[in-house]
């Protein structure tokens, strides 16, 4: 079982969809107002994800290469409607509470693009722990965000409050912009920590992050160009330009 | 051998004008507005200038100790964003409020984005914006001793009379240094006089307000009307200090007149239609994030190029 643990791994630490990958920021930036939608819409993402990953594994020899696209959304667009429905009907707040974003689960580039990474090249077992090693490291990333947001937006975390009474509550930070700060601060505090480690020569190349620095030539030696390597490298990564221009 | 003619790189003239002196000129430009908001409504809003302007000054000398970086507070760019963010903010607004402001004004528009001359939007105005969407009710509540209920704006808006002559000398509720016509005006003519503002931008944000609010107003060409939108709320204190601040506005002239109409466009449409009765602020900030495009479409052509090729 070791490629299992690798595989979690690497969805929840090396490649964390959110803050490595850029991955999925519709939801990431839309529903994180509460630590309980972040958790909500991370968990659903990797139901689906976990599924989807399977199916796509145990067709992959029969969806022929030049519909892979069409067939990977009907397969996933499958699973999300019956996690919605799933939602609906037994935990309806949650449902109210993401709204549209459960439906729109479908064009989530990260879905997309493990199915067409990973789980189109690769057997049954991994690619489920591949679906849920990301779906993981996207619920991780999800609660973190929403909980920081709703920390300084509404003063509690998971509905509870935490802050002192004389608290006011910055209510930027559980609209649309207080999602950005707090994305970009925890990028950065990831990318810092990076950067900590390379100075004290620590072999960090294995923590990637999402934009370590040269914005300017991003496309040439950043994440794109990193993603084309791996690809013919190794297994994981690869060809997720597409997923992302879907996404 | 022993007359050479000592020769030096241009320029040869040097004009003293130098990014200090500008920002000092505004801070004194910027003195009658603070002076009579500290007369109209008292120590309070004296505390809060200083706190405000103090949290300016030591985020940007902290953010440059922390990063070494040459610290730039000499050139009093800091005070300015600081003096301009506490004139934007209402008396009753605790200490706290200048101080959140005054860093994130700093901090994240300023400091982030490079420091000065780099950043995107107004930082006093980003700070303003920021609190106000973050702590609604504070940054509206203008009760305080000296006045109680709504700005003339509001009345305006909701149909009350006003007292334009209350509202030019500035004795009415509203933030600390919006109020008086008179002493923004007395402020603008020492930033013209000395050169450092030209009419363009505040000219055409006013003329462009006042066709807008002609038009759209619904009371025609009604001069109480308009003069009381003129001297009301914050539209003085943006057109002549905060959309010609330098680093925030078109670089060309006739992007300048473009910007400065869609100013006065901008706030006619949040004053009249919106749910506010004040819209200054966000019309500069939307202004200062279309000014890379209005300099696209107004680069003037270079001489020699042009003309018909044959």
């Amino acid at each position: 079982m070791n490629s299992a643990k690798e595989r979690l791994v690497n969805g929840i630490v090396k490649e964390n969809p959110t803050f490595v990958l850029m991955l999925g920021m519709c939801p990431t930036l839309a529903v994180t107002t509460s630590a309980v939608n972040g958790l909500g819409m991370g968990l659903t993402t990797m139901a689906v994800l976990a599924l989807s990953n399977v199916f796509i594994s145990l067709l992959r020899n029969i969806i022929p290469d030049k519909v892979r696209i069409p067939a990977f959304i009907v397969i996933i667009a499958s699973f999300v409607t019956v996690v919605e429905l799933l939602l609906q009907g037994y935990i309806p707040f949650l449902y109210d509470s993401l709204g549209l974003y459960i439906p729109l689960i479908v064009v989530n580039c990260i879905i997309l693009g493990r199915a067409e990474a990973y789980a189109y090249k690769n057997p049954v077992l991994p690619s489920l722990f591949d679906g849920i090693g990301m779906g993981l490291g996207f619920s991780v990333a999800l609660t973190c965000i929403g909980a920081v947001r709703e920390l300084l937006g509404a003063g509690e975390i998971f509905g509870i409050h935490v802050m002192p009474e004389s608290f006011v509550p910055v209510s930027i930070f559980i609209m649309a912009p207080g999602a950005f700060f707090v994305l970009a601060i925890l990028t950065a505090i990831q990318n810092k920590v990076k950067i900590n480690g390379e100075k004290k020569g620590k072999d960090m190349s294995k923590i990637q992050s999402g934009c370590g620095n040269d914005c300017m030539n991003c496309s040439d030696t950043g994440c794109a160009h990193r993603l084309y390597d791996e690809k013919a490298g190794s297994t994981s990564g690869g060809q997720m330009k597409e997923g992302e221009k879907n996404g | 051998m022993s007359d050479l003619m000592k020769v030096s790189s241009n320029p040869h003239v040097r004009s003293k004008t130098d990014t200090s002196n500008i920002m000092l000129t505004v801070v004194i430009a910027l003195l009658p507005a603070a002076g009579f908001g500290i007369y109209n409504f008292g120590l309070d809003a004296l505390i809060l200038i200083l706190v405000t302007v103090a949290s300016t000054v030591l985020t940007e000398f902290i953010f440059e100790k922390i990063c070494k970086r040459k610290v730039t507070i000499g050139d009093y760019s800091a005070v300015v964003t600081g003096l301009l963010l506490a004139m934007n903010l209402p008396v009753s607004a605790p200490w706290w409020i200048g101080v959140v402001g005054g860093v994130f004004a700093i901090l994240v528009v300023k400091m982030l984005f490079g420091g000065l001359g780099q950043n995107f939007m107004n930082p006093a105005l980003g700070g303003r914006c920021f609190l106000l969407i973050s702590f609604t009710s504070i940054m509206t509540n203008f009760d305080c001793d000296a006045y109680a209920g709504a700005t003339p704006l509001a009345n305006l808006k909701s149909g009350e009379a006003v007292d334009i002559l209350d509202m030019v000398i500035g004795r009415t509720a509203g933030t600390i240094g919006e109020t008086s016509m008179i002493a923004i005006v007395i402020g603008a003519c020492i930033l013209i006089l000395m050169g450092v503002i030209d009419l363009r931008i505040p000219g055409s944000y006013i003329v462009g307000f006042v066709i807008f609010i002609s038009i759209f107003g619904g009371h025609g060409f009604d001069w109480a009307y308009i003069s009381a939108h003129l001297a009301g709320g914050g539209l003085m204190l943006g057109a002549f200090f905060m959309a010609t601040d330098y680093v925030t506005r078109p670089i060309t002239k006739n992007g300048q007149y473009l910007f400065g109409i869609l100013l006065g466009i901008l706030t006619g449409i949040f004053r009249i239609f919106g749910p506010s009765s004040e819209g200054v602020s966000y019309a500069i900030i939307i202004g200062n994030l279309l000014v890379p495009l209005i300099e696209k479409i107004t680069l003037p052509t270079a001489f020699g190029k042009g003309g018909v090729r044959k």
